[in-house]
């Protein structure tokens, strides 16, 4: 997801909420769930006094509560959204707290979505990086000018730092907190001067985790731990098949169990629903559910890949066209050619999905970990017959996403809605809140998948050695067809995010022809996963390069440096990470029998440019293991560098996860992995070292939640081929073709 | 009625024996640090102690854990390992997500609690059994290391 709508302009940053001085002391707040006898109390916040604007709250008790619009499912991003408002503010960090937004376009939309609130394709920073740093500005000049009347003294001569307002010549200061109410009385500026960078005291140093304390103490409030006395909670049994329907069901023996309260039919499942999550749950296992399957996709995983690997042999539609491929080949010296296989991956969040859905007569509230606003507010209300605005949602933080929590369909959250409506048509207005949970086995088989794909590649090479043909064809589902993005993003046949990484390959190579094969009846629902279509291209075109270096008889790296002339972002993270692993050294040998290779990829995704040299060890038995991943990343200005390394680590752990391990497969349309003994993530025992090595920019900061995934899976397999020779052409890796 | 010790406070439960102690805590007293994840036993967000030692209370029975003390992570800093743990987690930002944190901040106090100083082998064997999908797991080592060097 990589679309970028710049709409921002000086003079709407704080749109919708533009000039508010609102003001003084809103009511209370007091958060929605009520104390336990495992949890504190629902947290009291305090009177609020100035509130400049849709992104900052600042008390009387000197509380600066930044609003984050953006969903924080571990990449950072309320840190990191409080970092560059708290910097131009001149905030004391330790006064900062950041709260969700509530679901609002008009004020909370994503800047590079037009007018769509949601989280994605690593925007979060660089969509808000102006917006904030303005309204941290401007907020910053109404405390000043407060100042300045108060104590009758020039505003020129005032200096703002670590949250205090001050006047040396009159021996003069306040904290926030004293002058908020007097600020807030003050108008907006129009004319608001930011700092020059070289100033900044937050960004790009250290400021810790805004959410480490919750995080480790067991209070942090996700979805799955919201309670109402009176809730009820859902468990669904679903089709085992996609577009299946329950034809009829019996739930005799489910109505037995003590705690089942009701059980109610569905559009694609059986609701049961519980006092408790257990007895929901056993409900579930104890009905009899006859599937109408005439709707229903039937193929398995070897036939879509056959179906694939037939459509490969044909043209598709055009991505990208340059010079004269079918002439390159026809005069090459030398063709190389491969083809390569992706399995459709689960996201597999660590929290399954869920959500709490509250039903009323004219409204419907909404907790979730909540990556869609608008999408999710439509789509709820379409379900329940009420508008968009009617439906309220509060974002909590969600256990993971890497993209499962954006679905284009509300898909979760459908099924939640339909299940309050199901129930409010028997009772109603009686209705009480629902907690729909996913067990882990619902989260695994229930698609929204990163697509199969299959790619065919072709290289030509002149006499010489010279890459001059490049054909690059892609075979896999699009996620953008029927998603709101369509109409944007889809154009003359081509999904932009099925090409994205293929279709904007940064070597230059005279003559290239890519293309896309969509096929459209295949019904397994699709969706982005973790860095996208990047996931699969960057594999691709990073592993062909090597191949055709190795064919040319030329060094990776300075192979791949010599295409890279029009790109010195790309060339500057390949050297930087060639250096710092020591690329022109000979890689330590392993003990007896081992194996070790080093291997090296680059890639560029989300406007941020990551490369990874991975060493790795193979066994006798073809088991490999990554030694250690030395990366250089640049994405503009690192606003918290730590966090930057934390993303690259994390990226390479859940990349290296769908290397080894990860993969969905259907039996007649049955999805066989159910948990994570069959659909197995990493352990530690399996993580590598990491080093990060951040390239110093000046540009705007660019998204890091995805770039470290794409370029693992190659620099790892370049590796594996550096140590035996052997190609990997599909993932995951195949030990068994490794053994020595 | 069973009655459970949690985090040294008594609660008389009115469950069915067979219920795992995971949804007792988590639905029937809140407290809801403990996490659901596969409810196998297979990636140990629902970790917590029973008699000091680290069990998977989504597939332990709370009949299992009548009369013995059961400890949480509500309560792990009142504990010298436990706080130390916590302490080394955030000062290395090892959180993203968080959601099994809870887990693998129990299980890295039993590795404490035992070894005083383990090595990176110990640390993959004691921690192995629990998942961090958003791959935490090099500072998770080195902040179990970072807990060690504190309580030395």
């Amino acid at each position: 997801m990589s679309m970028q709508i710049e709409n921002l302009s000086r003079r709407n940053f704080l749109q919708g909420a533009a000039g508010l001085t609102l003001g003084v002391c809103l009511p209370l707040r007091v958060l929605a769930a009520p104390a336990g006898p495992g949890k504190a109390g629902g947290e009291v916040v305090g009177s609020v006094t100035f509130e400049p604007n849709a992104f900052l709250r600042i008390g009387a008790d000197n509380s600066v509560t930044v609003i984050s619009k953006h969903l924080e499912m571990g990449q950072g991003t309320y840190t990191g959204l409080a970092t560059i408002l708290a910097e131009e503010l001149d905030a004391r960090w330790d006064d900062v707290k950041v709260e969700g937004a509530p679901a609002d376009a008009k004020r909370y939309n994503n800047l590079f979505w037009g007018p769509t609130q949601g989280t994605g394709g690593s925007t979060a920073m660089a969509n808000s990086w102006e917006q904030l740093r303005m309204a941290g500005a401007a907020a910053r000049a109404m405390l000043i000018s407060a100042a300045a009347k108060k104590w009758n003294v020039p505003a020129s001569e005032i200096v703002v730092s670590e949250g205090v307002v001050s006047h040396a010549p009159s021996k003069r200061k306040a904290s926030f907190g004293e002058l908020a109410q007097d600020a807030a009385t003050e108008a907006v500026p129009s004319d608001i001067k930011l700092k020059d960078p070289k100033d900044f005291k937050l960004i790009g140093k250290k400021a810790p985790r805004k959410d480490a304390l919750a995080k480790s103490n067991g209070t942090a409030q996700f979805t799955q731990d919201i309670h109402f006395p009176n809730m009820l909670v859902a468990v669904v049994a679903h089709s085992p098949r996609f577009g299946g329907k329950p034809k009829s069901f019996d739930a005799s023996e489910t109505r037995k169990i003590k705690g089942v309260v009701d059980v109610v039919q569905i559009q694609h499942g059986v609701a049961v629903l519980a006092k408790d999550t257990w007895s929901a749950k056993r409900g579930r296992d104890a009905l009899q559910v006859e599937w109408d399957d005439s709707a229903a996709f039937k193929l398995s995983s070897d036939e879509i890949s056959a179906r694939y690997k037939a459509l490969a042999k044909q043209p598709g539609a055009v991505a990208r066209k340059e010079g004269d491929a079918d002439k390159a080949f026809a005069g090459a010296a030398r063709v190389v050619e491969a083809g390569y296989d992706f399995p459709y991956l689960a996201h597999s969040a660590m929290e399954p999905m869920n959500c709490v859905i509250q039903l009323g007569a004219d409204k419907c509230e909404v907790w979730n970990g909540e990556q869609f606003q608008t999408i999710d507010q439509m789509n709820v209300a379409r379900t329940v017959g009420l508008k968009p605005e009617q439906v309220s949602i509060n974002m909590l933080y969600a256990g993971g996403s890497f993209g499962r929590r954006a679905s284009k369909d509300s898909d979760y959250l459908v099924e939640a809605a339909q299940i309050v409506k199901a129930l409010d048509a028997k009772t109603p207005g009686k209705t009480p809140p629902v907690k729909l949970v996913w067990t882990r086995e619902d989260d695994t088989h229930g698609g929204y998948y990163r697509p199969a794909f299959h790619h065919a590649l072709k290289a030509a090479l002149d006499d010489k050695g010279n890459l001059v043909g490049w054909q690059h064809r892609l075979v896999g589902q699009s996620i953008l067809t029927g998603s709101p993005f369509e109409g944007m993003m889809v154009k003359d046949g081509i999904d932009a995010v099925s090409v994205e990484g293929a279709a904007n390959l940064p070597y230059h190579v005279p003559n290239m022809l890519v293309d896309l094969h969509t096929p459209k009846d295949i019904g397994v629902p699709v969706l982005w996963w973790r860095s996208v279509g990047s996931s699969h291209t960057a594999f691709s075109t990073e592993v062909f390069v090597d191949q055709v270096a190795k064919a040319a008889g030329k060094d990776p790296v300075a192979m791949r440096l010599a295409l890279l002339d029009k790109h010195p972002r790309h060339a500057a993270v390949l050297k930087l990470a060639a250096e710092k692993a020591g690329w022109n050294k000979p890689l330590a040998k392993g003990k007896a029998g081992e194996r070790r290779g080093r291997g090296v990829a680059v890639h560029e995704s989300f406007n941020s440019y990551v490369a990874h040299v991975a060493e790795v060890t193979l066994q006798k038995d073809g088991s490999v293991r990554i030694d250690r991943i030395v990366s250089a990343v640049d994405c503009g200005i690192a606003i918290n560098p730590d966090n930057v390394r934390a993303q690259v680590e994390g990226g390479v752990g859940f990349a290296l996860s769908s290397v080894l391990h990860g993969k969905i497969t259907l039996k007649d349309g049955v999805v066989e992995q159910s948990n994570f003994h069959d659909y197995m993530p990493i352990r530690i025992n399996e993580m590598p070292r990491v080093e990060v090595h951040i390239v110093p920019s000046a540009e705007k900061p660019t998204g890091i939640g995805e770039p470290g995934v794409p370029p693992l899976a190659p620099a790892m397999v370049n590796a594996i081929a550096a140590a035996s020779g052997k190609w990997i052409t599909a993932l995951p890796i195949d030990t068994e073709a490794l053994k020595a | 009625m069973i009655e459970l010790n949690i985090n040294g406070k008594v609660h008389s439960v009115d469950v069915e024996p067979d219920t795992p102690l995971l949804w007792v805590l988590r639905d029937t007293l809140q407290y809801t640090g403990t996490k659901y994840g596969c409810g196998m036993g297979l990636c140990g967000a629902c970790t917590v102690h029973l008699g000091g030692e680290p069990i998977r209370s989504c597939s332990t029975p709370v009949s299992a854990a009548a009369g013995k003390k059961i400890s949480t992570i509500e309560a792990v800093d009142a504990s010298k390992v436990g706080k130390a743990v916590q302490e080394a987690w955030r000062k290395l930002d090892v959180a993203q997500c968080g959601y099994c944190q809870s887990g693998q901040i129990m299980s890295a106090v039993a590795l404490l609690s035992s070894k005083k100083k383990p090595t990176d082998a110990d640390i993959d064997a004691a921690m192995s059994g629990n998942i961090c999908r958003c791959g935490t797991y090099v500072r998770i080592r080195a902040a179990i290391h970072e807990a060690a060097k504190a309580l030395a």
